[in-house]
């Protein structure tokens, strides 16, 4: 256990937990798009700046990145913190501009306009690889990657064509914070539009409806620690 | 590159898929570039997921998914290098070769390609050819260059078309 001092409260924590991850629990609100408690950490939006000291040293950092010490004092509103969170936003809002949550972000923190504008045809990621990671940490499918780097980065599955080891499991289209990311079930059919990823679904034996790609049975069955139980899936969930 | 060579790039490492960066750097030597099938052909053989190589060969600068020539030259069009007329030389080279910023020669042995500041500024205008530094270029010394590098040269063959 350590102890820190976050807005002038003292906290206890477990080694190895970030200070994101700390406030959050102790209901400090800091903004923050790229964390989710499941996942890696991955500093990639850049929102979640606090106000660091330690020792002598007094410094902005990423605070889901930032690794809870003992002694460790954090201020997560002060007016630096404050200006910096608004200059990341005024820099992520040009690559979605549309997203609600950047614009509830941008309301809250009282960013009306931004000084920056995308030379990029806008694609509404902002490039926070939350998808990525829990395609790859909580599914285990591994479908998609960042390619390239600096203005050429974006997500895409292998070689920018049709997501193979998609399994269509929508985990990607639920925790993209602008959502950019489509799913759509059409006539039997599952389409992810960005992953270019089209998978046939499984018709329920009670009322008919198609509702879960046979990819994603069959991944359950070859990789799930506890594979489910013999004709579980020959139901969907309203029949089950 | 046929599965045989990949395996005996594999085996140096002793087909650690830690050191799957260094094999990829091997292959890329090599070939001058890394196929589809190679990328494949590792991710099955090393268990590692495809996306993951994909990542590394489109994210370092020294990885390529598009073949390069036997030498590549790249014209740096930095700051520097630019109000210097880095635009004249690379335009030369596009003539001398007979081919655009980003490809290579049909007989594959020049590719061109830009960079944006080689960190040699005071040398500037800079091309490095093999990742050999080429300072205080111009646009007529291109052709003395390039001659330098040439394989078909000594035949009597001239690198300038124009
Ligand atoms: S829907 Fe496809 S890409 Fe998205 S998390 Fe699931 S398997 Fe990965
Ligand atoms: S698609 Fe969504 S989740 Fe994925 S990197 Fe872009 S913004 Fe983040
Ligand atoms: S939440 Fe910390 S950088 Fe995105
Ligand atoms: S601009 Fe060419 S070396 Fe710096």
């Amino acid at each position: 256990m350590v102890h820190l001092v976050i807005d002038g409260k003292g906290f206890q924590a477990e080694e190895g937990q970030n200070v994101l991850e700390v406030a959050l629990e102790n209901g400090i609100e800091i903004p923050h798009l790229c964390y989710h408690e499941q996942l890696s950490p991955y500093g990639g939006c850049r929102l979640c700046l606090v106000e660091i000291t330690r020792g002598a040293r007094t410094f902005l950092s990423t605070s889901c990145t930032y690794p809870c010490l003992e002694g460790l004092v954090v201020r997560t509103d002060t007016p630096d913190v404050l200006r910096a969170r608004r200059l990341v936003l005024e820099l992520l809002m040009p690559l979605a501009p549309e997203a609600p949550r950047l614009q509830a972000l941008a309301r809250q923190m009282g960013v009306t306009e931004t000084r920056f504008a995308s030379d990029e045809e806008v694609d509404d990621c902002i490039r926070c690889g939350l998808c990525i990671r829990a395609c790859a940490e909580l599914v285990g499918a591994e479908a998609i990657t960042f390619s390239g780097r600096g203005e050429r980065r974006k997500v895409e599955p292998p070689f920018g064509e049709e997501a193979l080891n998609c399994i269509g499991c929508g985990a990607c289209v639920f925790l993209c914070p602008t959502g950019c990311l489509h799913m759509e079930d059409q006539d039997g059919v599952r389409t992810l539009d960005k992953w270019k990823r089209t998978l046939s679904l499984k018709a329920c034996a009670s009322c008919g409806r198609r509702y879960l790609p046979f990819a994603q049975i069959e991944f359950a069955r070859q990789k799930g620690e506890d594979p489910p139980a013999e004709g579980w899936f020959e139901f969907c969930p309203d029949c089950r | 590159m046929g599965k045989q060579a990949i395996e005996r790039i594999v085996e140096k490492y002793g087909s650690d898929h830690a050191d799957v960066l260094e094999m990829l750097i091997d292959i890329q030597e090599k070939e001058h570039y890394l196929s589809r099938e190679t990328l494949q052909y590792l991710s099955e053989r090393l268990a590692v997921p495809l996306t993951r190589l994909y990542h590394m060969a489109t994210f370092y600068e020294a990885l390529s998914l598009k073949r390069r020539g036997r030498h590549q030259i790249h014209v740096c069009m930095g700051t520097a290098c630019h109000v210097r007329g880095a635009a004249r030389i690379l335009e030369q080279l596009e003539r001398c070769l007979s081919i655009k910023s980003g490809e290579v020669t049909p007989d594959l042995q020049f590719g061109l390609a830009t960079v944006n500041c080689v960190g040699t500024c005071a040398l500037g205008p800079v091309v490095s050819v093999d990742g050999e530094y080429h300072g205080h270029m111009s646009a007529s010394k291109v052709e003395r260059m390039l001659k330098r590098y040439s394989e078909t040269e000594a035949n009597g063959v001239a690198v300038c078309q124009k």
